[in-house]
């Protein structure tokens, strides 16, 4: 019962935390090369969900202020930081997503490279081409 | 602080203009080498010389007037808006930026041309993207944009590597997985942080600090910032991804990336642990010292060790490269003023070192297509002016007056005396022994075993054909290298001793301006 609502109230923690788990799995024990960037993409949303959930808060609403124009004057234009989400963070992630997409370029195209020079895109048949060549 | 923002001068905006300026040469650069293979080269040199000249001005300008420049991207103030923070330290690491990537570039004109010809265009782009991201990474102040700007760096740094032997895409891209853990670890704790202060501005979180000293939350984001930069670093055991990248990567690329990268992720380190984190946090609250420190001898040792295991030449450099890493590290955790200062020093230095060896790698190469060190056989009758510059370079390295190794070296062990932590120094000194046994194992081959020929020997090589194979017919009789490459190589051998000469005047008059007062 305890452990549910510890877990209820912190479930964006917690998926974030299972996602990152899951993305460095793979990073390390996936044999293929293609899944291990698979992994590492996995590896960065889940940083990117973490900052997307902060910004949220209960009962706020999109961060675009109406009447804006007459900032200072009427009661209307009286904001109340609660009731806005945080906008901050989910910019930052407009930037990290574009980090993570040229990442996936690079790793990608590397990936080609050594396709090109292996024939195969499995770590172990590679390593083992490298032992026999010496 | 001085503020120049709606200032519109060029001096003003220098801040700015030293990172985007090889910024945007590299993508004039990109897009001309489309149409005209030559046309990039060019390009890149003259930017890289401005890039050089503005960092110069800079640094006279934060030593003359004494204190930092902080300059508001688009006019808009912190915390609100992203600064750059020019003070002692950040000038100091964009001069040896953008020196180091200057001299490289000219020193590697016909390397460039013979084996980057049919991709002129994307490596001359990516040489100044590379640089670009180093200085943007050094100037800011703000932790969101070192996160990108240090990915800038590493995303070129990776396409740099990959364009090297035919094995380099595949350490390239365990590189790509390990750097891409770092950064990302570093992104999380910045979000830590961020939730803990409601800010990004450094200046503006250490000024909260003193409040949040006991915050679990901000500890999180203290470890795993830690050990995002670690990985990025190469401390041992987190070392794994370095020593193929570097030495499969092109001998331009590496004389490029080998110096820097290591060096200015250990300023970042620096930087977020004293600019942002506080002093008072890391070494006071925190008490970090003892775990680095021993982190830092276990590198030491095993960069050491491993660097007496390699029969290739370059290879052993990438782990003389891991063990210097161990000397930053452990200097800056001994967290007295001496220590620290040996650590800043040790940065400008051993990424003047690395630049030397690897430029003598570089010659060798160009001359041998080898890279064993028995390929050196009888080089101090075939090439003086050349050996000798590398002789400089590897006392350096072994840490022998007058040179500049030997100075760093000494405020470190002398910090390490008075920080109590005597396995450190005994750590250093191994280290310059086996330093000693490393280079003076080179000089025996190259002075007094015959010179052999290797023509027979190039077959072999053929994942370094590339380079070799436009120089085969020169193989029977090698002579001094080219004068493109021996005048800067000389010249930063001759800077080797220069810098140990005037190491007193650059720890008076520029570190110490750039530790805070409250580390004694």
């Amino acid at each position: 019962m305890d452990i549910v609502s510890l877990i209820a109230a912190k479930a964006n923690y917690w998926t974030y935390v299972i996602l990152l788990m899951v993305g460095l799995y793979a990073m390390v024990a996936k044999n293929n090369l293609v899944k291990k960037i698979v992994g590492m993409v996995i590896f960065q949303t889940a940083v990117i969900l973490f900052y997307v959930s902060i910004g949220y808060k209960k009962g706020g609403t999109l961060p675009i202020i109406m009447h804006g124009h007459d900032h200072g004057h009427g009661v209307d234009s009286f904001i109340k930081a609660a009731d806005y989400i945080n906008p901050l963070p989910h910019v930052l992630m407009l930037t990290a997503i574009v980090v993570g997409v040229a990442t996936l370029g690079v790793a990608l195209a590397l990936a080609i490279k050594v396709y090109q020079e292996y024939g195969t895109l499995e770590e172990d048949e590679i390593r083992k081409q490298i032992e026999l060549k010496g | 602080m001085t503020f120049f923002d709606g200032d519109s001068s060029l001096i003003s905006n220098l801040p700015a203009i030293v990172v985007t300026l090889p910024l945007f040469a590299s993508l004039i650069a990109g897009f001309l080498g489309w149409k005209n293979r030559k046309a990039p080269y060019p390009i890149a040199a003259v930017a890289l010389f401005l890039t050089f000249i503005s960092s110069v001005v800079l640094m006279i300008q934060v030593m003359s007037t004494g204190v930092a420049i902080e300059y508001r991207m688009a006019g808009w103030a912190a915390p609100v808006g992203i600064v750059y923070v020019i003070d002692h330290l950040s000038a100091l690491v964009i001069l040896l930026i953008t020196s180091i990537a200057f001299v490289n570039f000219i020193a590697n004109k016909s390397n460039i041309d013979t084996v980057f010809r049919n991709k002129a265009g994307a490596f001359n782009s990516l040489y100044l993207l590379f640089t670009a991201g180093l200085l943007g990474m050094t100037a800011t102040g703000d932790a969101f944009n070192l996160y990108v700007l240090m990915e800038i760096a590493s995303l070129s740094g990776y396409a740099l590597i990959g364009l090297g032997s035919n094995r380099a895409p595949l350490s390239t891209l365990n590189y790509l997985f390990l750097g891409t853990i770092g950064a990302t670890f570093y992104l999380l704790g910045v979000g830590y942080i961020y939730i803990a202060t409601g800010s990004l501005n450094m200046a503006d979180i250490a000024s909260i600090m003193p409040k949040i000293l006991d915050s679990s939350m901000i500890l999180f984001a203290f470890i795993i910032c830690m050990v995002g930069l670690l990985i990025k670093m190469a401390i041992f055991p987190l070392h794994g991804w370095l020593p193929n990248a570097y030495s499969e990567s092109a001998n331009v690329a590496a004389g490029l990336i080998a110096p820097l990268t290591t060096k200015v992720t250990i300023y970042i380190m620096i930087r977020i642990c004293l600019t942002l984190f506080t002093p008072q946090y890391t070494f006071d609250y925190l008490n970090t010292s003892d775990l680095m420190v021993w982190l830092a001898i276990g590198t030491i040792i095993f960069g050491s060790l491993s660097a007496l295991a390699q029969k290739d030449y370059k290879r052993m450099l990438t782990y003389i490269i891991i063990a210097e890493v161990g000397y930053m590290v452990g200097g800056f955790f001994l967290g007295n003023r001496i220590g620290v200062s040996g650590a800043i020093l040790h940065i400008v230095n051993d990424a003047a070192m690395t630049l030397a060896l690897f430029m003598a790698a570089g010659i060798f190469m160009w001359k041998t297509g080898e890279e064993s060190q028995e390929s050196l056989k009888g080089m101090f009758a075939k090439m003086p002016f050349t050996m000798a510059g590398f002789t400089v370079a590897a006392l350096s390295v072994v840490g022998v007056p007058p040179t500049c190794g030997f100075f760093s070296k000494w405020y470190l062990i002398s910090g390490g005396i008075a920080a109590g932590q005597y396995f450190f120094v005994a750590a250093l000194i191994f280290s310059s022994l086996v330093n000693a046994i490393l280079f003076f194992r080179i000089f025996e081959i190259a002075h007094f075993e015959p010179f052999k020929d290797h023509h027979h020997h190039s077959s072999n090589h053929s994942n370094k054909g590339e380079e070799a194979s436009a120089h085969d017919t020169h193989e029977q009789t090698i002579k001094e290298a080219p004068l493109g490459m021996l005048i800067p190589f000389m010249a930063v051998s001759i800077l080797l001793v220069v810098l140990g000469l005037y190491s007193g005047q650059i720890v008076n008059n520029i570190i110490n301006f750039a530790i805070p007062s409250s580390i004694l």
